[in-house]
């Protein structure tokens, strides 16, 4: 920076405000190297308020979830406490050694999603229960010492936010932080619980309409199967010996199983606790509920195409079971999305994107022009249609507003049609079509559903379904189309329930015909007796029972079968097919997973294998088998080292890299004739060398002198 | 005619004592002759050494108490450093006479400032002409601290010049304490384990006041019928005769039986209790949980003890890295190209392996192996191609922190990392079922 000044001394600079430099720098990242006649500033905008809504609704979801978990705990909570306030007998409570109440929270593998829920749990602990919750990580408490620190230094801030007015003397405590034992800690809660009590009753009534009276102080420890053992013993046998000076409770959060708690704690330790257990929902349920209302759903007009949405559910399900990864992949794809796609501007609710479209570009409409599902659209038109839509923009957008309209009412039917089919697909044995609706949806989203093997086995499956189980189907999906938004099922809503009146017709009529048929051949079996004729007889009804025309039920099966099926074939259409789709749906899978599933070993011998990938320097362009002598010197380093053994010899090394390096200047007979390597290219070699071993492929040996060891195998 | 003897204590405070503490008469005897009048010096330092719940802390307490001794009493577990401890033991005896409940805060680093502080405040509680007692409880932690604790506080006496005594509670033997230096020999004493016979004296002394003595040594001599071969925790023992005594009472209350009906009784318990020790003896269910099942005298069968929650879900790859890993563990590293070549040929176990691989590598536990080893027998295992992405490595990781492997020696990430599979058998299998692998086809002690 510079001063208008001329003589030497400090100068105050006050910074900018710094807000407002970083939201526009984000809009910027859109409109970088574009001109603004894609909207990018719009653009922008419709991804920040879709995000909005989306994150908001993925919390509720969140929230939802976990309800049932947290008022269980709550009530185990309550329930501990009031032990402690009440000991039932007086002999009772001598005679029982008192325990620490404990919930073993077991909530899976995935870890990462762990934050979210204790950061959740501890808020609605701190708003319903008590103002004292501290959690903990083992990372923070390698000694007991660690953990006391760490445990009391949460309490005394958590006591500064309750109220204000003991400010003072928290600061005093927490200066001598160094003394902290639990004898101190039980002299703290005391002074606390003390003042509270004492404190002017306006002031009472106010905190204790939020938490209970003597609130429990509740330890979380986020991450049970990390903490030592050690330390967890030495917490529990010190805290057992002051439980009674102020309520504890523990949480355990569990990845794993809570054998754990057994393997971590020896007897004379884990009876000192009272554990009890407390699951929180699967993560696969969890994805599930979010796909249902982030995915399959009408409300937000961004769409996920096939090959996106298995490559995140690919992640979820073969590395991280993290849900929150999942949600971070879905974000990631709406920004991407609304970033390489300047129609997303039209992505949005469908009244705004028909304005948006009024107001749309001349280079906008030739983006559309040039979409390829649009371009089949215009081929299907005749050929006045056709000049018109391509060379009048207002034409254009008038088709535009109508192809969006029906892109939306596509997505109505779709989804309503997805979840009857599921309704089907799930009472089936063995699930040729998945179990789960996001495997049917995959299934529909890529190509024709009808065209599929799997769908041919659903419905022969389907035609032989028991009707008990086909009425109830039906009535599900009856309540499906109902409950949906779209008009336009009415008539299949009627439809479905003439098929259940006739079921019921048919009920009635059965049973008749069935005690006729029984009735008869018995008779029949009567007559015969002598052995031939039986025989005979026999296989005569077998027969007739094998080519017996099909009963009242079978045709009305048959029937509901079609009539699913014409319904699948006219509103499961691809997504693909779908005029304008490129708007709603991103689909580029391979961006998302090199970002979120890389592969850092394969990018490594890529660039130090073949430099053009990444330099795209032209002369770096060779043949995949020889080594250029114009690559780096690394590369080259590499490229001889991959051919080596497990063990290295340095001199080889060093004479094939002369070699390579030299090629280039020619057959200059001087060197050749000497033998000795030029003190520069040993030094570029040394070089490299250790540039390979700060690399992790190589690393100094002591077996053998002058060699060094390979790390590295196979082709990446 | 009390079992004690001694010309400093009235009788009453005697018998009173004797009352107070049964079944340790002897230990208690041979502790007041030592310890003598109050003005006379005791051995400098007393290791009194005995099975946990044998009654060290509880006799000790109770007897400098009721003798009205001047005493300190410190827990080194709850005391982890030295400066806490040291800081402890000063405070409770500036409150040892004063009136002020907490004494104010001293700040002592060392044991050199803890000796002269000591010394100040014997002179200003007036204590010179008394005995006065430090007890340290969990004595064991004093090996953890530094060097010169345990020395010092054995020659505390001589280093201070007054009249103390320090008393160390342990539960192992004073073999395994012994310093190298300084060290003073204390008077070590044994507390036995209560017999059966003590145990049940013990806990039909405090009966409860509802129901007669005879009654619940009744009760007490089935429970110890069922438990004793199991435990002989005496606070444990008295936690499950509590829980359980309800139940016990049922059919007095409920006046099917009378109070003398024994064989009835125990009929009505006995179940019960072997149930109690396979569930909330083991911590399987919590202590609340099995009350309220007998309130509601339901069985406890639907209720899923810790251990039924064996399984654990994990992602795909997850599984098979763990699989990889239990291989990699559990065959020796030269078989592996029998497992996973396709032409491997026949190899005969006999003649293929050297003497100590002959034995079986589930008994000798799991073994390290490298990076490489891990990944190439997953790239083997899995049917379809798999990347080595940044998420497989991460997955490991992850495995690393679950506990369900462990990262052998230094963690040189550049150097080769060494990991062992810490999961058990029947947790792999399971783990393998889920993804239709026939584990034990590839194991070689299984061959």
């Amino acid at each position: 920076m510079s001063t208008s000044s001329v003589s030497k001394g400090c100068f105050v600079f006050k910074p900018s405000s710094k807000k407002r430099r970083i939201s526009s720098s984000t809009a910027d990242y859109f409109s970088e190297g574009k001109n603004d006649s894609e909207d990018s500033g719009l653009r922008f905008a419709t991804c920040q308020l879709l995000w909005k809504q989306i994150n908001s609704e993925t919390e509720k979801i969140q929230e939802e979830l976990n309800k049932q978990l947290f008022d269980n705990l709550i009530s185990f909570l309550r329930q501990s406490y009031s032990e402690f306030q009440t000991k039932k007998t007086e002999w009772m409570c001598r005679m029982k050694s008192s325990e620490i109440p404990t919930a073993a929270l077991v909530l899976g593998v995935n870890v990462t999603d762990h934050d979210v829920t204790f950061k959740s749990l501890s808020e609605v602990l701190q708003d319903n229960v008590t103002p004292y919750v501290v959690s903990l990580q083992a990372k923070e408490c390698p000694g007991i010492k660690h953990l006391l620190q760490k445990l009391m230094g949460q309490l005394m801030d958590c006591c500064v936010d309750v109220d204000s007015f003991e400010e003072e003397e928290c600061v005093n405590i927490s200066q001598k932080k160094i003394r902290c034992s639990m004898a101190s800690l039980s002299k703290w809660y005391e002074s606390v619980t003390k003042k509270t009590g004492s404190e002017t009753p306006s002031k009472k009534i106010t905190s204790s309409s939020r938490h209970w009276q003597s609130p429990p102080i509740v330890v979380i420890f986020k991450d049970m199967e990390s903490f030592t053992t050690k330390v967890l013993q030495d917490f529990i046998v010190i805290s057992s010996q002051h439980i009674h000076e102020f309520p504890l409770v523990l949480i355990f959060g569990i990845a794993t199983s809570p054998m754990i708690i057994h393997r971590l704690l020896p007897h004379s330790v884990s009876s000192l606790l009272c554990i009890e257990l407390f699951q929180s929902l699967s993560c696969k349920e969890h994805l599930a509920t979010v796909i249902d209302k982030l995915l399959l759903t009408t409300q937000f007009p961004f769409k996920l195409s096939e090959k996106v949405l298995q490559v995140l559910i690919n992640i979820f399900l073969y590395h991280d079971f993290s849900v929150q990864n999942f949600i971070k992949g879905f974000q990631l794809s709406v920004v991407e999305h609304f970033y390489s796609q300047p129609l997303s501007v039209l992505c949005c609710q469908l009244l705004e994107a028909k304005k948006r479209v009024n107001s749309l570009s001349h280079n906008q409409c030739e983006n559309i022009r040039s979409l390829p599902s649009f371009r089949r659209y215009v081929e299907s038109q005749v050929s006045e249609k056709q000049i018109a839509l391509l060379t009048e923009d207002s034409f254009l957008k008038e088709v535009t507003q109508t192809l969006l309209e029906d892109l939306h009412i596509y997505h109505e039917n779709y989804f309503t049609v997805l979840r009857c089919l599921h309704v089907f697909t799930t009472s089936l044995p063995k699930y040729p079509l998945g179990k789960q609706i996001r495997e049917l949806h995959c299934a529909c989203l890529g190509k024709s559903v009808w065209e599929t093997e799997e769908y041919g086995s659903t419905v022969q499956l389907l035609r032989m379904l028991a009707k008990d189980e086909l009425v109830a189907i039906l009535q599900k999906c009856v309540e499906i189309f109902i409950s949906s938004s779209g008009k336009q099922f009415s008539n299949t809503v009627e439809k479905l329930e003439e098929f259940l009146a006739r079921f019921q017709n048919l009920e009635i009529a059965e049973t008749n015909e069935v005690q006729d048929v029984s009735v008869l051949s018995q008779k029949e079996l009567q007559k015969k007796t002598d052995l031939y004729h039986l025989q005979k007889t026999l296989l005569e009804l077998k027969e007739s029972k094998r080519s017996k025309k099909l009963t009242k039920f079978e045709m009305l099966r048959f029937e509901v079968v079609d009539f699913i099926d014409s319904l699948v074939r006219s509103y499961l259409a691809p997504a693909e097919m779908q005029t304008l789709n490129e708007v709603v749906y991103f689909n580029t899978a391979n961006t998302l997973r090199e970002h979120l599933n890389a592969a850092p070993r394969i990018a490594l011998h890529t660039a130090l294998n073949n430099p053009y990938c990444y330099l795209k320097n032209q002369t770096l362009k060779s043949d995949v088998g020889c080594i250029s002598n114009t690559a780096p010197d690394i590369c080259i380093v590499y490229k001889l080292h991959l051919e080596c053994g497990r063990l290295i010899n340095l001199v080889d090394w060093l004479e094939a890299f002369s070699t390579v390096v030299t090629a280039v200047e020619g057959t200059d007979p001087d060197s050749v004739a000497t033998d000795q390597v030029d003190e520069i290219i040993h030094a570029r070699f040394i070089r490299a060398v250790s540039e390979l071993e700060l690399l992790g492929f190589i690393k100094p040996s002591k077996q053998k002198t002058d060699h060094v060891a390979r790390l590295t195998w196979g082709g990446c | 005619m009390p079992n004690f003897e001694h010309p400093e204590y009235p009788e009453a405070t005697l018998l009173h004592l004797e009352s107070m503490v049964p079944c340790r008469e002897s230990q208690v005897s041979s502790l007041l002759s030592i310890f003598g009048e109050r003005q006379h010096f005791s051995f400098p330092s007393i290791f009194i050494y005995g099975h946990t719940s044998s009654g060290k802390t509880y006799v000790m307490q109770t007897l400098l108490e009721t003798l009205e001794l001047p005493h300190v009493f410190v827990n080194c577990v709850e005391c982890f450093t030295s400066r806490l401890l040291l800081e402890e033991i000063l405070t409770q005896l500036q409150s040892l006479s004063s009136e002020n409940k907490h004494g104010s805060h001293v700040p002592c680093d060392t044991f050199n400032d803890f000796v002269r502080l000591f010394k100040q405040e014997i002179i200003t509680q007036d204590l010179q002409n008394q005995t006065v007692y430090i007890v340290l409880d969990k004595a064991e932690q004093l090996r953890e601290m530094e060097a010169n604790m345990l020395p010092g506080f054995l020659r505390l006496q001589e280093m201070t010049d007054r009249n103390v005594t320090v008393i160390f509670l342990s539960e192992i033997v004073w073999e395994l304490f012994r310093p190298n230096t300084g060290c003073l020999e204390p008077f070590t004493l044994y507390f036995p384990d209560y017999s059966i016979g003590n145990l049940q004296k013990i806990l039909s002394h405090y009966h409860p006041p509802e129901y007669s003595a005879d009654f619940y040594a009744a009760y007490i001599n089935i429970l110890l019928g069922v438990f004793y071969t199991v435990c002989r925790d005496l606070k444990e023992l008295r936690h499950l005769a509590a829980l359980n005594f309800t139940k016990y009472c049922e059919p007095v209350v409920r006046g099917e039986a009378n109070e003398r009906d024994t064989r009835r009784l125990w009929k009505n318990i006995e179940s019960h209790l072997k149930k109690a020790m396979q569930t909330v003896y083991l911590r399987e269910i919590s202590s609340s949980q099995w009350e309220r099942i007998q309130q509601d005298d339901g069985e406890p069968g639907h209720l899923k003890g810790l251990s039924a929650h064996a399984h654990v879900e994990l992602p795909y790859y997850s599984k098979f890295l763990l699989i990889a890993a239990y291989l990699a563990s559990y065959n020796p590293a030269r078989t592996d190209k029998r497992f996973f070549l396709k032409h491997h040929g026949k190899i005969k176990k006999t003649n293929f392996l050297k003497k100590h691989e002959k034995t079986s590598n589930h008994l000798l536990g799991p073994k390290p192996f490298p990076l490489d080893r891990l990944l190439a027998i997953l790239y083997s295992i899995v049917d379809n191609k798999v990347a080595p992405t940044a998420n497989i490595f991460s997955q490991i990781t992850s495995l690393v922190t679950l506990q369900l492997l462990t990262l052998v020696g230094h963690d040189d990430q550049l150097d080769g990392p060494k990991y062992k599979c810490t999961v058990s058998l029947d947790f792999i299998r399971a783990i393998a079922r889920t993804v239709n692998f026939d584990i034990i086809k590839y194991l070689y002690d299984f061959l």
